[in-house]
């Protein structure tokens, strides 16, 4: 059960050491999350038959230790979260990223790689406050040193504004953590679940507001969110991939998390769903006006931040359990396509939509892996990001009232705009005359690269396929969410309520 | 505060708050330099912020003093983990300062991309022609969007 967290740090430290030796240390960092991955899939089914799986780690009871708790929205975020970072460790080693090229001249890419898988894992599993944190710390230390990679200047300027930002919410989540245990006594979520109800309204309002503010910068949720289109897409592809793909997810599944566990009850329904359309909306408007692909793919990323915290802010079974979904097929979805724009920039020099054009001619498989994601991603039926969406649009309406109707609406005309956007790209990079960036001699794609692209590519069409069961996971762990009682009496079993 | 005993004193209160107040004037100046003092002196004061969200009293070791006047011991631990963190955040910030003047000759943070595309646009009057795939007179984005002339200096001279 701590193996995912284990492996990969494990994994980190031998690699470093064969940092002279690349076959052996990529084998090391493959074989590390294919653990992962078979451990997590072992989970899910786990959660999935008998509810929560605990340990204590170090042998410590509940309330006293630290534990890890894999309840099904845990393992479920694990299991993609692992299948998505396994695709895209492949994809790096096709292009050799972590060897000595110009870009990164250095073999630190596996150990800080792994670090950050192990920082992902830790926060899924984390049943305390204070691991959540240390699991959050973990993550971004490592993504400190993936973004600055190579240290050029671009890469210097937009990694500070990164680096800032990231320190900065995490000083507003330590302090609410002091905050929360000064008021309780405890930082262990399920004992945290008992207590803070019995709180003061006003206290447990700015406890709840506290932790919000510091997930919502990491989650890149619309007043928070300007740090991220900035910083993302002068990373690597692999890189940029697994940001847009797991990091603001994070975020999520913490919002998720306290959200249901500790402050039910939808005191502040109203303002998630304010800040919840100004993300949708803005965030398209934004992808609206860009000429580059991998800003507007961050800021379709943004955008689509917001239908997960409709979800949760409707709060009721369907819309989490419409917000799950939707964090799976986003992590899925938003990472093949900046695969994909790495892709376009491996073959054709340029991601910028000014210099690009005839792609489809030219690279007619990067065509359709382009196409299906970017159709995936706008929500055209069948596909996943049109189940997922339908979902929560659903469960909007079944909310009723006036600003859920809004919410509905804006998530409508954001999906039309993503529509419009993906539409764009495809116009003007793949359908129209070849121009002179595309019309270079062709650059043979490593195989590993497009191989791994594949099967991001089918792992979103098998969410389309698989969507009836996942649907029925979804649901399951949003109703254990909305219980709160499988979680509590899991982590501690004598005195749940 | 946890059960009885002393509550926080006043003093520790100011200073968390001076601490963070100052802290935070200085995250919003432009020079890394500045940035990263900003970070220290707030990190500095929510650390004490989670110091003080225990129990105070005797050290916490059984046997050093009666059951009940012991302090609280968890926040000590959490507060030693957080210094190990905002120190390793800290070195690094300090690296990339560094190596921002390293590269430039200068540790501050220059406006991104979009905000040097609208200032050139709002200067020149132009509309944006993202819609019409690079038709417009910003077809080469390289030669239009040329990073700001920034002063390099040789290696060795000091950064003021």
């Amino acid at each position: 059960m701590p193996l995912p967290v284990v492996v990969p740090l494990l994994g980190a430290a031998l690699t470093l050491l064969l940092s002279n030796r690349p076959w052996l240390q990529r084998s090391v960092s493959v074989a590390c999350l294919c653990t992962t991955l078979a451990v997590a899939v072992a989970l899910l089914v786990q959660a999935y038959r008998h509810g929560p799986v605990v340990v204590q780690v170090g042998g410590w009871p509940a309330p006293v230790g630290i534990v890890l708790v894999a309840d099904q929205l845990a393992a479920l975020m694990l299991v993609v979260s692992s299948a998505v970072t396994l695709c895209v460790l492949l994809y790096s080693v096709g292009q050799g990223q972590g060897e000595t090229r110009e870009t990164a001249p250095l073999t630190i890419y596996h150990p800080t790689y792994l670090v950050l898988t192990a920082g992902v894992t830790n926060a899924f599993l984390a049943g305390d406050l204070f691991n959540l944190y240390v699991g959050f710390e973990i993550l971004l230390a490592a993504s400190f040193v993936l973004i600055t990679l190579g240290g050029t200047e671009t890469r210097i300027r937009t990694g500070s504004t990164y680096v800032v930002v990231s320190i900065l919410s995490s000083m507003i989540f330590l302090a609410a953590v002091g905050l929360v245990y000064a008021a309780t006594g405890t930082l262990n979520l399920a004992q945290l679940a008992q207590r803070l109800d019995g709180l003061p309204d006003g206290v447990r309002l700015s406890l709840q507001l506290m932790l919000l503010l510091a997930f919502g910068v990491k989650a890149a949720v619309f007043p928070l969110s300007a740090w991220l289109p900035d910083s993302y897409p002068t990373a690597p592809a692999p890189v940029t991939a697994v940001f847009a793909g797991l990091l603001t997810k994070v975020g999520v599944y913490a919002i998720i998390r306290i959200e249901t566990l500790l402050f039910p009850g939808g005191q502040v329904a109203g303002l998630l769903m304010v800040v919840a359309g100004l993300t949708m909306v803005i965030g398209i408007l934004g992808a609206v006006a860009q000429s580059d692909m991998k800003r507007l793919f961050s800021f379709t990323l943004v955008s689509h931040i917001g239908y997960m915290i409709f979800g949760v802010a409707l709060s009721t079974v369907a819309g989490l359990s419409g917000a799950i979904f939707y964090v799976v097929h986003h992590i899925t979805i938003q990472t093949t396509l900046f695969l994909v724009a790495g892709l376009v920039e491996e073959r054709a020099g340029s991601t910028d939509l000014r210099r690009l054009g005839g792609l489809a001619q030219v690279a007619p498989l990067l065509g359709v892996l382009f196409f299906v994601p970017a159709m995936n991603l706008a929500g055209v039926p069948p596909f996943s990001g049109f189940l997922g969406k339908l979902g929560l649009l659903q469960a909007g309406v079944a909310a009723g009232g006036p600003l859920p109707g809004v919410l509905v609406a804006a998530g409508a005309a954001t999906s039309l705009l993503t529509l419009y956007v993906a539409s764009r790209v495809w116009n003007i990079a793949f359908w129209r005359a070849p121009r002179l960036a595309t019309a270079q001699p062709a650059v043979r794609l490593p195989a590993l690269m497009v191989g791994a692209t594949v099967a991001l590519v089918v792992f979103g069409l098998v969410l389309t396929v698989a969507a009836g069961p996942l649907f029925d996971v979804t649901a399951d762990a949003a109703a254990d969410l909305r219980q709160r009682t499988p979680y509590v009496r899991a982590v501690l079993p004598d005195d749940a309520p | 505060m946890t059960g009885g005993g002393a509550g926080p004193t006043l003093v520790l209160v100011v200073a968390v708050g001076v601490l963070v107040a100052s802290g935070v004037s200085l995250l919003l100046e432009r020079s890394l330099t500045r940035i990263l003092l900003g970070v220290i002196l707030l990190s500095n004061g929510v650390n004490l912020l989670i110091l003080l969200s225990g129990r105070s009293g005797a050290a916490p070791v059984v046997g050093a003093a009666p059951g009940g006047t012991l302090s609280d011991a968890l926040p000590q631990a959490m507060v030693l983990t957080a210094i190990v963190i905002t120190f390793g955040f800290t070195a690094f910030l300090l690296a990339v300062s560094y190596r921002s003047w390293y590269l430039t000759g200068d540790d501050e943070v220059p406006d991104d991309i979009e905000d040097r595309q609208i200032v050139r646009q709002a200067e020149r009057n132009e509309v944006t022609t993202a819609d019409l795939g690079g038709e417009g007179p910003d077809a080469d984005p390289e030669q239009v969007d040329p990073e700001p002339p920034r002063r390099r200096p040789r290696r060795g001279d000091g950064p003021g």
